[in-house]
């Protein structure tokens, strides 16, 4: 008996140590980015335009770039990914087709980004002749999220009890007006979480926008939608391994303000998605 | 009216529906549309186990087994870290901890999940790197090594969630019977959880796999992008999809080199194709 009991501790010990394991390096990997990156922060550097090949000066163009990227992705792939999960969620049957359906979901969820950018340069830079723009880079990371915004949109409806459905039904409203008044109204935390995420991740990749958006220096803000643009991880990476010389404290900076504004967004939709499970009176 | 306007708004969400197994096709024909015109000149066997990837000599030498060893060294040294790590950080949250814990580990594991990969990539460099280079006495840090340690990191997140999963979905009464039958809970957990889990497990395994194989930015950011067969953990190495990221900007759009990035990107589809099929052929065994 006191050997099994001995055996459960030291099993204890070591699953307590590889949760540390993980946990310690994410905490100090956030806090040498604050530490380091925060004494860069001012309101120039968040304002102005790269200079000195990117030595000194701000980031303002990728800020506004990534801006525009995600914004455009969003735009693109909310419409698609919420129908999509109103379909699979309320309108699908059991069969073949909705098999394959969730299957090319899966796919398209774990496909490499830098596939996505290759898919993107071949459609729609040389394809559709949209050339390295804006247009591109959005359309591409808009594809790239659609996963997420319909797998998560999808458990949203899904967690609408059915009775809130069959109610509506049987007082007459049809299909579309049930799925419109009932079901969207009651699932919208959920759907507002998935595009937060979905916004996270589209604000992060850089291997997408490589060939189809970023530009390596412009020190300017784009004026159209068929512009290229800087975006905030290309020009991390652009930084922190292709121009020499570059200042420690500009890389941290320019890590920590993506940092932030990726953790910002997730933080927001962890915070909705606690409140509304709290909330739910079902 | 209305009956017109609802027939269109259904017909709308169905195409929306099959949107995704659309964008699926598309992306396959246009890999597949620029990356087959490479076997005009390279025959597929010479293309996949070609010793030589030098693009721009003349006559380009396309062979692209340095990089596909470079991808699974990184991807295995990768696996070899995070599955244990993982796995066990998925029992100490599902099982061990307190449920206050749990909820922040959970949280804290989803933000680890959201750090952009040129944000690690970047942090891999600075402080890594040169970790390595002076532990192991070596001329440079940009190792697979390096490589390995960080992409753990990106696996983790996709190992702990799945596989934390598929222990909570283990019936209750399992747990209940063993504890009356006297086990200990690590007993149980040993003997009952995780074997009745182990199917979620394998997938989870699967899943971060396949993560791995297709990060980009860390991985060419740390492990030093030579081309060439390692023979060791500690040399720099190229992976398949680090080659894509690095090369294609300079690739004229046309050109041989151009050709066989997408040829890299069809090889990397697939496998992602056959690592995400397969583990969801597991998820859904359990039971």
């Amino acid at each position: 008996m006191r050997n099994t009991q001995r055996s459960q501790k030291i099993a204890f010990f070591f699953l307590s140590l590889a949760t540390l394991l993980i946990v310690v390096p994410v905490g100090l990997i956030v806090v040498i980015i604050i530490q380091k990156g925060l004494p860069a922060i001012n309101w120039q550097f968040l304002t102005d335009i790269p200079r000195q090949g990117m030595r000194a000066g701000g980031i303002f163009p990728a800020i506004v770039g990534t801006f525009y990227l995600v914004l455009g992705a969003i735009i693109f792939a909310l419409p698609i990914g919420l129908l999509a999960a109103i379909y699979l969620s309320e309108y699908a049957k059991d069969n073949i087709l909705n098999r394959i359906i969730k299957l090319a979901i899966i796919n398209l969820s774990g496909v490499p980004s830098v596939v996505y950018g290759l898919f993107g340069l071949a459609l729609f830079v040389v394809f559709f002749k949209f050339g390295a723009s804006i247009l591109s880079g959005s359309l591409t990371l808009g594809i790239m999220i659609l996963p997420i915004i319909i797998t998560t949109s999808r458990e949203a409806l899904e967690s609408v009890p059915q009775s809130f459905r069959e109610v509506s039904l049987s007082l007459g409203a049809s299909k579309w007006q049930t799925i419109r008044h009932i079901v969207l109204p009651n699932a919208i935390p959920g759907i507002l979480t998935g595009t937060i995420l979905g916004l996270g991740r589209a604000a992060g990749e850089t291997a997408p926008i490589l060939f189809t958006v970023a530009a390596f220096y412009l020190p300017q803000l784009p004026k159209s939608i068929f512009d290229q643009a800087m975006a905030l991880p290309y020009h991390l990476y652009v930084i922190s391994t292709q121009v020499p010389n570059v200042d420690e404290k500009i890389r941290y900076g320019t890590a920590l303000v993506l940092l932030t504004l990726v953790l910002f967004m997730n933080l927001i939709a962890i915070i909705i998605r606690y409140n509304f499970r709290k909330k739910k009176k079902w | 009216m209305r009956k017109i306007k609802e027939f269109f708004v259904e017909k709308l969400i169905l195409i929306c529906g099959l949107a995704s197994i659309f964008f699926v096709v598309l992306i396959f024909l246009f890999l597949s549309k620029e990356g087959l015109a490479v076997f005009r000149s390279v025959r597929p066997l010479d293309f996949l186990l070609g010793r030589n990837w030098y693009p721009i000599s003349e006559p380009a030498q396309l062979g692209i087994l340095p990089l596909i060893c470079g991808s699974l060294l990184v991807t295995l040294g990768a696996a070899i870290i995070s599955i244990p790590i993982g796995v066990a950080c998925a029992v100490y949250i599902s099982e061990v901890a307190p449920l206050k814990i749990k909820e922040v580990l959970k949280a804290g594991i989803e933000l680890l999940a959201a750090i952009p990969s040129v944000v690690l990539g970047f942090i891999g460099m600075v402080t890594l790197v040169p970790w390595v280079k002076s532990i192991f006495h070596i001329p440079t840090g940009l190792t697979a090594l390096s490589g390995s340690i960080m992409l753990a990191f990106m696996a983790m997140p996709t190992i702990v969630s799945v596989a934390e999963d598929a222990l909570y979905s283990v019936p209750k009464t399992y747990k209940e019977g063993a504890f009356a039958l006297g086990a200990t809970h690590w007993q149980t957990i040993w003997r009952v959880m995780l074997p009745a889990a182990s199917s979620g497990i394998v997938a989870a395994v699967m899943l971060g796999i396949g993560r791995v194989i297709g990060e980009t930015m860390a991985v060419m950011m740390i492990t030093g992008n030579a081309a060439v067969i390692p023979h060791s953990i500690l040399v720099p190495v190229r992976t398949l999809t680090a080659t894509i990221a690095a090369e294609m900007g300079e690739a004229v759009v046309g050109s041989e080199h151009y050709f066989a990035l997408f040829a890299i990107g069809i090889v990397l589809f697939i496998i992602s194709f056959i690592i995400n099929v397969t583990a969801d052929l597991f998820l859904h065994n359990r039971r």
